[in-house]
Formats: structure tokens, sequence, C-alpha cells
């Protein structure tokens, strides 16, 4: 049966739409077959960091005002031929989204994929409760910081209280992705550590990112972080992650701090984790 | 910063950690839609309105959601009154008819 999970914060500039494509491109490249929706309407971004960005013609919104048909919209990613992008409108406004269409496309898609990963627009606006509105899962991206902590949790109450799950008086799986983690300053006090977020959201966690260079690199390129550099750090990160949404049980390894030697302190080397 | 402040400062994260949880432990209730401290203060001042015209500019209100209590000061100015000996000092006391 057909997964839906929105990718989600609440807060702007986490990584929400890095995650919604490394982790969409981890499924596939395990042999799932899935779609990346862009919920962002006005301010697409999806079709950039997955590379897409001069194919679009049709988007979501063509879609749900019946201008497109949802084959035509769809785009084939050009390295996994089972991973899709239905891209965000770059022209109207939010509010040319409306419950039914969105309702309609997601069941469309149900029939067609095996996991819809929604990319969800910053804020806790109709874009951004349309996006989880037809959610099975969630993954509540968070970096460890106070802004970003507080919005999640407050997503996580509309998880709970204004999904068609949760109004028909069921949960919503809820896993808290930490982005940009930085192990060194967490260790020096300087950042949230992941056990006080986890404390304090108190949902069960799906990865932790770290902060690097390769995820930027991989932006840059327009290529998820799990294509662009598939041993990197970020992106076996994401891939475990892929995996724990599927179910799977795979050790959490903590990140722990790079240890630089007085040499490396001096050069500013990286020991490589 | 010199040698002296890096050695000083003391680590951030544990109060981030404290604050959110102070704060989100509110938050909370507020999107529950019971927040007994906001309901007070509405119906504190619906009861004050119910005697006297209370003008919203005049009314002070000083909330600190803490973590054992919290705090809610309302300071309503209130119009003497003919009847009433004349008094400056406001506040809820002088709002017995």
């Amino acid at each position: 049966m057909a997964q839906v999970v929105v990718v989600t914060s609440g807060k702007g500039g986490v990584g929400k739409t890095t995650s919604t494509a490394a982790l969409g491109a981890a499924l596939a490249q395990g042999g799932e077959n899935v779609v990346v929706v862009d919920f962002d309407v006005g301010l697409r971004n999806l079709d950039l960091v997955m590379g897409a960005e001069r194919r679009v013609v049709f988007d979501l919104v063509n879609v749900v005002q019946g201008d497109a048909k949802l084959a035509q919209a769809l785009i084939r990613d050009k390295r996994l031929e089972n991973l899709s992008l239905l891209p965000a409108s770059q022209t109207r406004d939010k509010d040319a989204l409306t419950s039914e269409g969105v309702e309609r496309i997601i069941g469309e898609l149900r029939e067609k994929f095996d996991w819809i990963l929604c990319d969800s627009p910053a804020g806790i606006e109709r874009g951004a409760t349309l996006a989880m509105r037809h959610a099975d899962q969630a993954v509540v991206v968070t970096n460890a910081e106070v802004s970003s902590v507080r919005d999640s949790d407050r997503i996580i109450g509309l998880l709970d209280s204004k999904t068609e799950k949760a109004e028909k008086g069921g949960r919503i799986d809820k896993h808290l992705l930490l982005t940009r983690y930085d192990a060194a300053r967490a260790s020096r006090g300087e950042m949230l550590k992941v056990e006080d977020v986890l404390e304090i959201l108190s949902i069960p966690l799906l990865g932790i990112i770290p902060e690097s260079q390769d995820v930027l690199r991989a932006s840059n390129l327009g290529a998820p972080v799990t294509l662009a550099s598939p041993g990197s750090v970020p992106a076996r990160a994401y891939a475990d992650a892929a995996r724990r949404l599927k179910g799977e049980q795979i050790q959490l390894v903590m990140p722990a701090p790079e240890s630089r030697g007085f040499l490396g302190k001096l050069f500013g080397r990286r020991a490589v984790a | 910063m010199n040698l002296l402040t890096l050695f000083r400062r003391r680590p951030s994260a544990p109060v981030a950690r404290e604050r959110l949880q102070v704060l989100l432990a509110h938050e909370r209730v507020v999107v529950g839609g019971s927040d007994l401290i906001a309901v007070l203060q509405e119906e504190i001042l619906a009861v004050i309105a119910k005697h006297v015209a209370l003008d919203r500019d005049k009314v002070q209100i000083k909330l600190d959601r803490g973590d054992p209590v919290s705090t809610l000061e309302i300071d309503v100015e209130v119009p003497s009154l003919p009847s009433l000996p004349r008094r400056r000092d406001g506040g809820l006391a002088a709002a017995r008819p």
C-alpha cells in the first residue's frame, strides 16, 4: 500500500526540500517507486534541488485546476527511472490549491507510486496544512536550535489535530529528522544535543544529518546528496533514514565530534569521519 | 574574544533547553485550547467590564509564564464613582461597587 509522507518543519531554512530530495532519491535507490511533490506554491525549489528546473512544463496547480493531466505534469528523474517529481507552480499563490483538488491528486498518486513525499512550505498556513492533510507519516525536520524546536513542536500539534488521519481518530506516525547537526558544537555546550531535542519533542528519531559541505555541493549540482556523493556522511545518514522510514531496524550511530589534533587545528584540516 | 572570556563563558545550550521546556509546556496547552491564564484574563476583564466602562488602553496586563507558577497581573484604572470617596490607586480592590 502506498505511503504518503509529509516532510515538514514550521520554520523555513531547516532543510525540508533538501531532505525531501535526499529521502526520495534514497528510497528510489532502494528500488521503491517514488514521487516527490512540491507544495510550496509560489516559491518552488524542489525542482532546482532535483536538477529538473528546466524541464517543468505543468505543475501541481495546473493539475488541481484540471488544466493538465497528472501524467503530463510528472517529471521523471534522468538518473533514476523510478523517481518522479511533481513541481509546484511558480506564478500562482497558495490559494490556488483546493482541498478537494489535492485530495484527488493524492488519490491518483497512490495508484501509481509506493511512496509519495510531500515537501511542505514553511509556516502553518494553507500550503502547509494541505501538504500534511492526507499524510500517513510525517518527517519533522528540525535543527538543534530554539526557534526550530519550538516551531516543530507546533507542527507536531497540528499533525495530531489537523490531518485527515487524526480527525478520524487515528494517529499519524511522526519521525524526527535532525538536520545541520554539529556534534562538535553540541559537545561544547554551544548547541542543543540530540538527547535534548528528543526529550523536548518526544517523537522517535529517524536520523541525524550532519552539517556538511556535501549537502551544499549537491544542491549546487542539482542532485540529491544520496546521488551526488553517495559515500559521504550525510548521504549515508539519509540512506539509513530512508530505510528506517520503510520500517527496517537500523542502528543509529550518534555522530561523534571530529577529533582534531594540534596540527589539524593549526592547519584547519578535517579528519574524515 | 580574549582568552579570559573563552574560559569564563558558560555553555548556552542548557539555557536553551530550559527555556524551551518551560515555553513549550505552556504553548502545548494554548494550542489545546484550554490556557487557564488566558481564560482567567478574559473572564476577569469581563467581570470588571460588567460594572464599569473599561478603557482597554488603561488596562495593563503583565504575564510571566514560569515553571512552577505563572503570574497574571491585571491593573485596571477604574474611574472614581461619585458615591465613593475619591481614590486614585485603581487596582482590583477599587472595582467594588
